[in-house]
């Protein structure tokens, strides 16, 4: 009796939907690349290929996945205490800042030193950053979809202003600090394959994409473990039973935000301590709100968010080789695929749902029978 | 029987996944009766209604509405076949006057001004053939429940009902807003009206109804007479066994004062004043059970014990010592450490997370006592042994700890409720609501643990809107009205008729 409250077997819920709002998603693209006068069958083998067929590819993909992780783990974090966080992008530029500056403060002679004040910094920083609009939802009741928005512009506009100002590269002209010391950087992934001694293609695939697992790990333990994580569901699900239960509404949001905002700032790690060694702006390139699509269609689960990642990676890694392969295809169109994946796994996740449910009910009132 | 009835179903039926709701119920409801229809929480009553209101559509059997069978596709099409339906909670629009209300959707005209002069001329004639007495051009927020309810039945009137369903008509009233209801049904019935009256409370099916249906689990069980039946015969149709009377109360000795409140007022969440200079005394191996008509100030006085909202003025004190003032209130993890237990007065609101698992939710509130958590981790195997403990000793059923909570009965998410807030003995007990959509075997089971533990030398308050559970389970009774207590009764000493009387505001001497 009480089973008929849990509608779907986890597969289903887990597995099945998403592959099918997937396959609507390809579908639609696949017209519309028909449309263009391409072969959407071999297009699509062309971004598989693009994305998994060879070592460099493969980098790639992992490398774009690594920056969802953490934009995808910083919204389910707030998820969890019921806010909705759409500032990750303005707190992965911050927390930009934040290992940029902690860098430059220690320098080029203790390099290991500047790395883990980088990774400091850029949690420090994206964390200080959420923690504003959290204060102000928590105590204020100003509304923090609408703040984080905000933020997001100011963040932007000032790391504007830093790179054309104080922060820019001395005699440069573009929107860019000046290079990192040498030896201040993340390994990269070619790197440590060769030094085990297996080669392995270049690419920009580097050491945060394990700092990414590890806190994919943490958020998970955390959420599942620790007692802060059980009251910050409390919180996330109903906040009257969190006042009766003892648990300080307020501080837990603003807690929670602070975390969220945390592992956005360290996507950093992946673009900047990784890959650029330099800050520059608008380094974030949507990476940010892609995370509320990654976190939504990974269920807001750390090893859900892992594989959306990796298929949102693929899909810019796949998309660009698509690009390049078919003269026809444009970038916009890739955007255009990634928005419909977007679409159909977040905005219209019911329009799979409720046929799947009726169907499952269905099937189990014929086994009762 | 030469005229068809009212309203006939055959073989009606409902399922929802793997639980048959309705099971082919047949009832017959003779023109000009009133017909009652008792159950349980969960008996299938609410699915029935909604099926002959056009709510649900049945996926088997028919109803007939005089003797023609009708296919609803929708609650007009029932309103178009006489059939009116006053809610438990009223479909009013609070803003609105009653008139607006009643022609809300039913206008028959663009012109506004037009369609009111209209509809006020046809009011005055169902108020006068009815017996009402209503003030057309109050904005319904300002009007008592009894008046907004009497609107609802003016408003299925003048839809042209010819059957009113009453659903739990009765649960939001007071004793003497019950009586004029009675009268109005009375009234309904002499000028031919058919009326449903659906209630799990027995003494009013005993006093107004023709005829009543009993309903378990989905199914018809009986059909009496009510004048060839008693309360007694139908309770045990209604659960299927006899109920067992409460646990009777013993000599406690001992009478420490354990909670006292001293001329305590607080405000609401409007910022209105919501207890004014209350004034109470809890003692050891007593309860006191508080009365009064929902939202007169009840809740607020539970916030204020509990530590979930501040006093503006007086001083409460748990057993000598001050636990909140004007400019001190004592958290909820320190009230329970000092020995209180809290039964949140809204369930799902409050006392559990409807989408956690009921294992989780067996240590909401204790998560910080170190046998659930110890440096920061939560005990995962503590927790699982915990709850399956919980289910073991109050039988929860099904018996399966990792379901959400909100997958449970009403009865049993109470009684692993209950189980937890027990668990670390506490000696004050502060209970809201004890039996709130709890069905009747589940009932009997609480008063009988809340007796136990007064018996034990425990002291208890309860807030509760049902005056028989107060009357049963209480040794005083504190009234409420407009956020003053009017009077404390022995329960010796009280009755339904003072205890509504005081209810509406009548002062009464400490008895």
């Amino acid at each position: 009796m009480a089973g008929a409250n849990k509608k779907l077997p986890l597969w289903a819920e887990a597995g099945l939907l998403p592959a099918l709002n997937l396959l609507a998603a390809f579908i639609v693209s696949g017209l519309v690349i028909w449309g263009l006068g391409e072969d959407p069958f071999v297009a699509l083998s062309l971004m598989i290929d693009g994305a998994f067929g060879f070592q460099e590819a493969i980098g790639y993909t992992f490398y774009y996945a690594t920056n969802f992780v953490f934009t995808g783990l910083a919204v389910s974090v707030a998820y969890h205490a019921g806010l909705f966080n759409i500032g990750g992008e303005g707190q992965a530029m911050i927390g930009g800042l934040g290992l940029t500056l902690a860098v430059f403060l220690v320098g080029g002679d203790a390099p290991l030193l500047a790395i883990l004040l980088g990774i400091v910094g850029a949690a420090v920083f994206g964390g200080a950053w959420a923690f504003i609009p959290a204060w102000l939802q928590a105590k204020r009741g100003s509304h923090i979809v609408i703040t984080t928005i905000m933020f997001n512009f100011i963040a932007s506009a000032l790391l504007a202003y830093l790179l054309v100002g104080p922060l820019q590269r001395p005699g440069g002209q573009m929107p860019e600090s000046a290079d990192f010391p040498e030896g201040v950087g993340l390994s990269h992934a070619h790197d440590l394959f060769a030094a085990i001694g297996f080669s392995f293609e270049e690419s920009p695939l580097n050491v945060s994409a394990l700092i990414a697992l590890a806190c994919a790990f943490a958020v998970w333990f955390m959420l599942n473990r620790t007692r802060f994580g059980y009251e910050l569901r409390v919180v996330g699900k109903n906040h009257s039973a969190a006042r009766f239960a003892g648990i300080p509404v307020a501080r837990m949001m603003i807690i929670a935000m602070m975390i969220s905002g945390a592992l956005a700032g360290m996507m950093g790690l992946n673009e900047i301590l990784g890959e650029q060694l330099r800050l520059i702006g608008n380094f974030t390139l949507g990476y940010g709100f892609v995370g509320i699509a990654v976190a939504f269609m990974g269920r807001n689960h750390p090893v859900g968010i892992i594989l959306a990642s990796i298929l949102f990676g693929a899909l810019y890694q796949g998309g660009a080789e698509l690009a390049f392969e078919m003269p026809n295809i444009t970038r916009d169109l890739i955007v255009m695929i990634q928005g419909l994946v977007i679409l159909f796994a977040g905005a219209m996740e019911h329009l799979f749902r409720d046929p799947i449910e009726h169907l499952f009910m269905r099937l189990r009132r014929k086994e009762a029978v | 029987m030469e005229q068809p009835f009212a309203i006939e179903t055959r073989g009606l039926s409902k399922h929802f996944g793997d639980v048959r709701a309705n099971d082919e119920l047949s009832l017959i409801i003779p023109k000009g009766t009133v017909h009652g229809i008792v159950g349980e929480n969960g008996a299938g009553k609410s699915t029935l209604l909604k099926m002959l209101f056009g709510f649900y559509r049945p996926d088997g059997g028919e109803v007939l509405v005089d003797g023609v069978s009708v296919q609803f596709q929708n609650p007009m099409d029932a309103m178009g076949k006489g059939i009116g339906m006053v809610h438990q909670h009223f479909m009013l629009v609070e803003p609105f006057t009653i008139l607006e209300n009643i022609i809300l959707g039913a206008e028959g005209s663009s012109d506004l001004k037009a369609a009111k002069a209209k509809a006020r001329a046809e009011l005055r004639e169902l108020e006068e053939k009815f017996g009402f007495d209503l003030p057309f051009d109050e904005p319904v927020e300002r009007l008592s429940v009894g008046v907004r309810q009497r609107a609802e039945i003016l408003k299925a009137l003048y839809r042209g009902a010819e059957t009113l369903i009453l659903d739990e008509p009765t649960a939001v009233l007071t004793p003497q807003e019950t009586e004029q209801l009675f009268g109005l049904v009375r009234q309904l019935k002499a000028q031919g009206k058919t009326v449903l009256f659906v209630t799990h409370k027995l003494n009013e099916i005993m006093a107004i109804t023709d005829d009543v249906t009993v309903m378990r689990a989905g199914k018809v069980v009986a059909v009496r007479k009510t004048n060839e039946t008693s309360a007694g015969e139908l309770a045990e149709l209604m659960v299927g066994a006899k109920v067992a009377r409460a646990k009777s109360r013993e000599e406690t000795g001992e009478h420490k004062v354990r909670l006292s409140l001293d001329s305590v007022s607080a405000n609401g969440d409007r910022g209105h004043a919501a207890l004014k200079s209350v004034s109470l005394e809890v003692r050891d191996g007593e309860v006191l059970g508080i009365a009064g008509v929902a939202g007169n100030g009840q809740t607020e006085l539970l916030e204020v014990i509990t530590g979930l909202r501040s006093v503006s003025e007086g001083t409460l004190r748990y057993d000598g010592n001050v636990i909140a003032n004007a400019a001190m209130m004592t958290d909820p993890i320190t009230l329970r450490r000092m020995g209180m237990a809290h039964v949140a007065e809204d369930r799902l609101k409050t006392g559990v997370v409807d989408s956690m698992s009921a294992r989780e939710n067996a240590i909401l509130g204790y998560q910080r006592e170190a046998d659930f958590s110890a440096r920061g981790l939560l005990k995962l195997k503590d927790i699982a042994a915990r709850a399956a403990a919980y289910f073991e000793s109050q039988d929860v059923r099904p018996r399966n700890p990792n379901l959400p909570i909100a997958s449970f009965s009403g009865g049993n998410q109470q009684k692993l409720v209950i189980a937890r807030e027990i668990a670390r003995d506490p000696q004050l007990m502060i209970i809201g609501q004890p039996t709130r959509g709890v069905d009747i075997g589940a009932v009997t089971k609480i008063h009988d643990q809340i007796t136990e533990l007064r018996n034990k030398g425990k002291a208890i308050l309860v807030v509760s809107a049902d005056l028989d559970e107060l009357l049963a389970i209480s040794d005083r009774i504190a009234v409420m009205c407009e956020g003053e207590v009017v009077g404390t009764l022995k329960v010796e000493d009280a009755d339904e008729q003072t205890l509504g009387l005081m209810m509406a505001g009548e002062k009464r001497k400490v008895g």
